[in-house]
């Protein structure tokens, strides 16, 4: 099949990719752009663990085509932290054990910072409803739940 | 003051955090692509097998050298039964691997895949136990007429006579439907072929790297020095990776027939259809009681639905010989009858999920309960304490010895945590106001850390069960500790580091558990079965105490002292009562540098090597669950969920109350809403997490966690499992709670998952 030269924008960084039309956005970022923090769990758009933002949009990676995303502005895990300096959610869910194989954590955070951009005063309801988007086997959920709760406080600091 | 019992953050997150986690597929960058090609029916027989790009497919005929997996007990009442790699003349579930195709991309893999046809004369299939158990059922596989592949039997000689005795005679039917552990990394593996050393590296997502090297080698003919087994990140696993799955065969056996790297992600679909199943369990379960409602009997019927095939190494009993062994549970009773059967169909390998039997165990004894406290007309805390074991050592009518608990304080706290007697009225003024609220215990014992002595009395081919931790002090002051164990996200890092740390005086941060990896870890048993903090960490714990003598040698000679008067703390050895002193780090650098200095010591290293293998503990815990359930819809909401859990010291309760959380979240996931379903002809039509229903945060509440700790002798570090609690009891504390709040509707409910259309029919069926 023809591959087609694009260009993804990822963390600010531009990255000139060749891949074939049918290549689904979480596939470009882990085996061309080689940036493997995005998680597949199942490929169907249920269980979030590739969760990228796309300008600032929460996005299930493995549901779009690579080619369908130039000239966006795309963040994924990588872009978190700040150097050594663990982005506030980041480190809210360390400090709340809000991870434990770490599988599905990439997509909460990246989940957790849409939501909180977007309403850093959101409800505990209204939280618990968006962060219900993603899914985890390990932690229960509790954990997580705290350390965005956490994160939110920490990042209007 | 000691690092045991800190709640320290884990090692690993950081990395985790960043994305810059190692889980098999992001380290697979180059390999080729292989798929499998799988059975779309359950049973028939295979005719033909087509293909444009013969190279590029592989079947049985090309694995003819391979020899099958052959899972074994050494009982009378076991039928083995060989599974090809891949399927010969006929397939006997849907999802069995076929053929195996290898593309450049996976997206070629998958044209590829795609292009194979397959001639199958399908047959009628053998789906579910009733249908296997029939009397004019076909077999599933010659060898086993009847389709009994294991059956258990124990009778004790006065169970008829405590049945005649009996006030009160219950009787209930359970069951449990299929499930799937769903990691939500799917199994993979990535197979590298070196070709200077003839080496091939399987790196995989695995729980028990050293038995899949053993049972690999053995399949392909080749010694196990030459495979490498390596799990590096695992995105969860929960029991389904523990088993040896032909696929791991096939990607080794391609990367060395092609000399060069091959991967195989397995997607979800596959993973729901051909990865394993667990706990599709129907049980009929009697219990005699005397006028004092005290349980005197059991006589259960228990039948494991355990797929086409027998899982590797743990064999297919182990769903029924557990649940024939733990049957009893916390309760105390000496007359036991009881037939346990592993039952063939022609559905995807059963093998061990979170508890393996015991959430169906408890769920069976805890409505058993229920039951006989609405005939004697008691409250179920009243009857659970009249019947539960109250001093310890116990003997339970089935051999297994119970070591120190808390069984009765558990639920009298629980009792405490959810206030009984005030949800008792807010129930009754709830009823009137056409709401239905309902409360459910479950109180249940965990078998953990259980060594060879346990696994053995299952009479198995290879008998799991010992661990062995080989520590070393570097001359940079720093340890590495090399752990047969492999943890997938319990923490292990941090909590053996927190043992470690306590025995050598010193920060846990200067150690380093190195872990999953045959070439550099001894010889050991991954993880499962609550083992972990309880083996491992015994043998951490072991091991240390072996080094720290060693540093005290060595410090004494250098302070001109007695080893016996070196303390050692703080990262520094220093002589009781005296100012000498010096730090570990340059006592290290000493021995390695200078060894000429020493002659207290063999050898110029600071190394020892300690394997434990006990005889296991029994934690315990009770549930309670206070649940709304809505009959006009028959939703039902958690509006309160309790855990008062006994697991001894606590090694790092920060990661243990993560443990119960997570563990409670599956086992509720098998109360209300997980399914694995096939239609009569065996086709899956849970295909899909649209089909499949994993709950999200916005179901699991809150875990209200209190804690126990009593201590026990039968761990050396005082710990006992944790790890399969919370899945343990969840299904028993919320079925209960269901049928509680179902009272007035004259209904029980006896089956999992609950769901609402199980709960309208229930209540349709009742008026």
């Amino acid at each position: 099949m023809t591959k087609l030269d694009i260009s993804l924008t990822v963390n600010g960084d531009n990255y000139p990719i060749k891949v074939e039309a049918r290549r689904t956005l979480a596939d470009a970022l882990r085996d061309d752009c080689r940036l493997t923090g995005t998680h597949l769990g199942c490929e169907h758009g249920v269980c979030g663990a590739c969760t990228v933002l796309v300008d600032d949009q929460p996005v299930r990676a493995c549901l779009g085509f690579a080619v369908q995303f130039e000239g966006t502005e795309i963040r994924t895990v990588e872009g978190l932290a700040n150097g050594d300096e663990l982005h506030p959610l980041q480190q809210a869910f360390w400090d709340n054990h809000g991870l434990q194989c770490g599988f599905c954590t990439p997509g909460f955070l990246m989940l957790a910072l849409a939501v909180l951009e977007d309403n850093p005063d959101i409800g505990d309801e209204e939280l618990q409803r968006a962060l219900s988007s993603n899914l985890c086997r390990c932690t229960g959920y509790q954990n997580i739940v705290k350390a965005v709760r956490a994160a939110a406080a920490a990042m209007k600091k | 003051m000691a690092w045991v019992g800190r709640s320290l953050r884990r090692f690993r997150d950081p990395v985790l955090l960043r994305g810059e986690g190692r889980f098999t597929a992001d380290l697979a960058d180059g390999a080729h692509t292989v798929r499998f090609v799988r059975s779309p029916v359950a049973r028939g027989r295979i005719i033909a097998i087509e293909t444009g790009h013969p190279e590029q497919t592989f079947t049985a005929t090309d694995l003819a050298g391979l020899k099958p997996i052959r899972p074994l007990l050494h009982r009378p009442d076991y039928v083995p039964v060989d599974q090809p790699i891949l399927a010969t003349d006929r397939v006997c579930y849907l999802g069995e691997p076929i053929a195996a195709v290898i593309g450049e991309t996976p997206e070629q893999a998958e044209d590829l895949a795609a292009g194979v046809f397959v001639d199958i004369e399908p047959e009628n299939a053998v789906v579910d136990s009733d249908q296997a158990l029939a009397p004019d059922a076909a077999a599933v596989h010659p060898q086993a007429a009847g389709n009994v592949l294991i059956e258990g039997k124990i009778r004790t000689p006065g169970v008829d006579a405590a049945f005649e005795a009996a006030a009160e005679i219950i009787e209930i039917e359970i069951r449990s439907h299929r499930q799937s552990a769903m990691p939500l990394e799917a199994r993979a593996a990535h197979a590298a072929f070196d070709s200077a050393s003839g080496r091939v590296t399987l790196t995989a997502s695995v729980q028990m790297p050293h038995m899949l090297r053993t049972g690999l080698a053995d399949i392909l003919g080749m010694a196990e020095a030459d495979l490498r087994v390596v799990a590096p990140d695992v995105g969860g696993a929960f029991g389904q990776k523990m088993s040896l799955a032909p696929e791991h065969a096939v990607v080794v056996w391609l990367a060395r027939k092609l000399r060069r790297s091959m991967r195989w992600i397995e997607d979800r679909r596959e993973n729901l259809m051909a990865s394993f199943h667990s706990r599709d369990q129907h049980y009929v379960v009697r219990g005699a009681f005397d006028a004092d409602y005290k349980l005197l009997a059991i006589d259960a019927d228990l039948r494991c639905n355990v797929g086409a095939y027998s899982c590797y190494p743990v064999t297919c009993g182990v769903e029924p010989l557990m649940a024939m062994a733990e049957f009893p549970g916390p309760y105390d009773f000496q007359e036991y009858a009881v037939r346990a059967r592993g039952i063939a169909t022609n559905t995807c390998p059963v093998a061990p999920y979170r508890g393996v039997s015991r959430p169906v165990i408890t769920l069976a004894l805890e409505r058993l309960m229920d039951c006989a406290a609405e005939r004697f007309a008691v409250e179920p805390v009243e009857i659970r304490r009249r019947n539960l074991i109250a001093s310890f050592p116990y003997k339970t009518v089935t051999g297994l010895e119970y070591d120190e608990g808390s069984y009765r304080q558990a639920i009298e706290m629980a009792e405490q945590a959810v206030d009984l007697a005030a949800f008792r009225i807010r129930q009754c003024e709830a009823r009137g106001d056409g709401r239905y609220l309902g409360i459910g215990f479950s109180v249940f014992c965990e078998r953990g850390g259980y060594g060879t002595p346990a696994f053995a009395a299952r009479a198995m081919d290879i008998t799991p069960g010992f661990e062995t931790v080989e520590i070393s002090m570097d001359p940079s002051g720093f340890v590495a500790a090399r752990i047969g164990a492999s943890p997938h996200g319990q923490g292990l890092e941090t909590s053996l580091a927190q043992i470690i740390a306590d025995e050598l005086g010193m920060a846990p941060e200067r150690i380093r558990i190195i872990h999953g990896d045959t070439d550099r870890t001894p010889y050991g048993w991954g993880t499962f079965a609550s083992r972990s903090i309880v083996i491992s960490g015994g043998a951490s714990k072991r091991a240390a105490e072996k080094l720290k003598a060693q540093l005290c040698e060595v410090a004494a000679e250098r302070l001109q002292a007695d080893a016996g008067q070196i303390t050692i703390k703080d990262g520094r050895a220093m002589v009781q009562g005296g100012d000498a002193s010096i730090a570990l780090s340059e006592l290290a650098r000493a021995v390695y540098h200078q060894s000429h200095q020493f002659t207290s010591r063999d050898e110029p290293a600071l190394t020892a090597r300690a394997t434990y293998d006990p005889f296991g503990t029994f934690s315990n815990a009770c549930h309670a669950a206070i649940v709304e359930v809505d009959p006009e819809t028959g939703q039902i909401d958690i509006e309160r969920y309790v855990v008062v859990e006994d697991a001894g010291r606590l090694i790092n309760p920060l990661i243990v109350d993560g443990q119960i959380q997570g563990g409670v979240a599956q086992g509720i996931a098998n109360a209300l809403f997980e399914e694995i379903v096939y239609d009569a002809d065996g086709n899956l039509l849970t295909t899909l997490l649209m089909d499949y229903l994993v709950p999200t945060a916005a179901e699991i509440p809150e875990i209200e966690i209190y804690h126990l700790e009593t201590t026990t002798g039968a761990s050396i570090t005082k710990a006992k499992g944790i790890g399969e609690g919370g899945t343990i009891g969840a299904p028993a504390a919320v079925l209960g709670a269901v049928s509680d709040a179902l009272a007035p509707f004259n209904t029980g409910i006896f089956e999992m998952p609950i769901t609402p259309e199980r709960i309208r029919a229930l209540l349709r069926d009742g008026a």
